[in-house]
């Protein structure tokens, strides 16, 4: 049955919330500023309350069904994050607040910036970032500002992988910088030829993403790091994949100057719909001074003999881009990453990594022989196969996807990245069993014998969900974002 | 797959009819094919600018990707398709007529000899759907 929307549903004259006497005087406003209409529905309580949660029932969720959405990483949220995240003295917090009554929330803060410093092998981290394009462009910022405080004004040249995020040319060109791209050779590597082609004094650095959008870690990342160096660039490392890396390899160790984390993806804080999102940065020691303003440092040491513990306190680097987002960022997810991070100690999150790679080759082993695998190697926490069979000319790797809805599966990313036709791209993550993955393979394989035997079952799926196939077309061109209820027109 | 043996092509699966001096640039029957349904089409070359070779002068926007058109070969612009900006679908169902993208004034014809006549480019797509 469709829903309606809430303006349908509105009766006028009900009333759904009592406001409490007022202890302050009546305030006057301005006579042209006060109107006697306010068109928004009006509902009892518990029809909002029975709405809503109908509403979140429709929806699919890492709560509710296994969710293999290559490149986003989406790992069971533990529900520790949240008892953690509601402490009175984190939640009830005001940014604003002097320092010394907010020494819990800063010292939480400094800690996360040094276990991300660890993690990644750098020197210095801010938290602002809002998520992980928001890293990105801040990182890049950086990169800029690094140069042209060196007087090196010419470099204004960013290369970008055909196998980077797609968010890696968007937010360059925010900055001011011309994106390049670059073609992968034909192990799904970084072609060397055509880096080489580009590293002169024009180049300001290199995003790179390891392990790319194919899941696979780039055989060359030493030789492209020294070739970039080389020519006077940087290197940043998009760290949307870390969930492949942790405890096993530090992407500063590896010659990468800058990378940022999603909070929420690796650091396990909630993710599509139920953010928001976080972008931690984190640089080398050359790099520290850029950082965005303010970071947490330790403003006066304590002394541990007679228990009196440092001072924590918001510093501005030196040569500091500025600010770029309000406050600290988003200090909710924080409290969860931390929490994450003290949970599973240097040891686990070693095996999160190993788990998420295990698991992403176990899948692939289980489709290669019914799916077709472009780039097939070992591959990291991530596969993209491909959604089309020469034998079954109609169905397209968005058939495959709408199909896999009907049996509770959240569908994995598709043509994306666009280097592989017809793509699906899955990532497991660590968190799944083994019966959840022998599941979804099995399903997989049978789409795909529907797709030779049946291919109008999955031209016309999904068959269980409350709407069926969507008009994508339709949705794309004619852009009616709101409906105006009765009551409220003209 | 439709490939007129007339145009001359780019890699980057542009076409380009060449009448004289002029030039009418498009996106291929492979490339919309690729996209899927078109939804926007917007044209980013201005009347009159002189672009390069490589140059992007339009994007198109499909339910599954959006791509950046390049000119095959450099010259001014001398006409835009204001069309596609309503009728973008257009691209999906006649590519090398009523889809065409700009005109231009050829500043250098003798950059077209390093384009793909239709056998190359046919064999280029080959390779690709392989």
């Amino acid at each position: 049955m469709p829903e309606h929307l809430m303006c349908e549903l509105s009766v006028p004259g009900r009333v759904g919330f009592q406001y409490p006497e007022s202890d302050v005087p009546a305030a006057q406003l301005p006579e042209d500023m006060l109107r006697d209409d306010l068109p928004l529905p009006e509902l009892a309580e518990i029809d909002v309350v029975r709405y809503f949660t109908r509403l979140s029932q429709l929806n699919h969720s890492v709560d509710t069904g296994f969710y293999p959405l290559g490149s986003c990483t989406m790992k069971y949220n533990p529900k520790i994050n949240e008892e953690t995240a509601r402490i009175q003295g984190f939640a009830n917090l005001h940014p604003l607040q002097p320092i010394e009554t907010s020494q819990g929330a800063l010292a939480l803060m400094y800690h996360l910036q040094m276990w991300l410093n660890e993690i990644g092998g750098f020197a210095g981290t801010s938290l602002q970032p809002a998520a992980g394009a928001h890293g990105e462009l801040t990182g890049v910022l950086i990169i800029r500002a690094y140069h042209r405080s060196r007087g090196d004004t010419k470099r204004n040249k960013i290369l970008i992988p055909d196998s980077a995020h797609g968010t890696n040319p968007a937010t360059s060109a925010m900055s001011g910088l011309q994106v390049i791209e670059l073609r992968s050779d034909d192990r799904g590597n970084v072609d060397l030829d055509a880096l080489r082609e580009h590293c002169d004094d024009t180049l300001a650095g290199l995003m790179l993403t390891n392990p790319n959008t194919l899941g696979l870690f780039d055989e060359n990342v030493e030789e492209v790091n020294r070739l970039v160096h080389e020519a006077g660039g940087l290197i940043y490392g998009d760290g949307a994949n870390m969930n492949a890396l942790l405890g096993i390899i530090r992407p500063g160790d590896i010659g990468f100057d800058v990378l940022h984390y999603n909070l929420h993806k690796t650091f396990s804080t909630p993710h599509g719909g139920g953010g928001p999102g976080s972008g931690p940065v984190s640089v080398t020691e050359q790099l520290v001074d850029f950082l965005p303003d303010p970071v947490v440092d330790i403003i006066e040491p304590g002394d541990e003999e007679s228990g009196v513990p440092p001072l924590y306190g918001l510093v501005a680097p030196n040569k500091t881009i500025g600010r770029v987002k309000a406050f600290q960022g988003h200090f909710g997810m924080f409290v969860r990453a931390y929490t994450y991070i003290r949970m599973h100690g240097a040891e686990g999150l070693r095996k999160v990594s190993e788990n998420a790679v295990l698991n992403a080759n176990y899948l692939l082993a289980k489709l290669r022989d019914t799916y077709h695998i472009p780039y097939d190697r070992v591959c990291m926490h991530e596969f993209v196969a491909e959604g089309r069979w020469a034998e079954a000319p109609d169905i397209h790797a968005l058939d495959v996807a709408k199909r896999l809805m009907d049996f509770n599966f959240h569908p994995p990313t598709n043509y994306f990245p666009l280097i592989v036709h017809e793509s699906l791209m899955i990532e497991p993550t660590e968190t799944e069993s083994k019966e959840t993955l022998d599941a979804f393979a099995k399903t997989l394989i049978q789409i795909a014998e529907e797709a030779h035997s049946d291919p109008e079952l999955l031209k016309s799926a999904p068959h269980t969900t409350p709407f069926g196939r969507l008009d994508e077309v339709k949705a794309a061109k004619e852009l009616v974002l709101c409906c105006v209820p009765e009551y409220a027109r003209g | 797959m439709n490939i007129p043996a007339d145009l001359k092509y780019s890699e980057n699966d542009e076409w380009i009819r060449i009448e004289g001096n002029t030039g009418t640039v498009g996106i291929t029957d492979f490339a919309q094919d690729q996209l899927s349904d078109v939804v926007f089409v917007e044209i980013i070359a201005e009347q009159d600018e002189e672009l390069n070779q490589g140059d992007a002068c339009a994007t198109v926007e499909s339910v599954k990707a959006a791509a950046d058109v390049y000119l095959p070969v450099g010259g001014t612009i001398t006409e835009i398709n204001e069309d596609l900006l309503d009728t973008p679908e257009l691209v999906n169902t006649d590519p090398y007529g009523e889809a065409w993208m700009v005109k231009i004034e050829l500043s250098d014809p003798s950059q077209a000899d390093g384009l793909l006549d239709a056998d190359a480019y046919q064999k280029h797509c080959e390779v690709r759907l392989a």
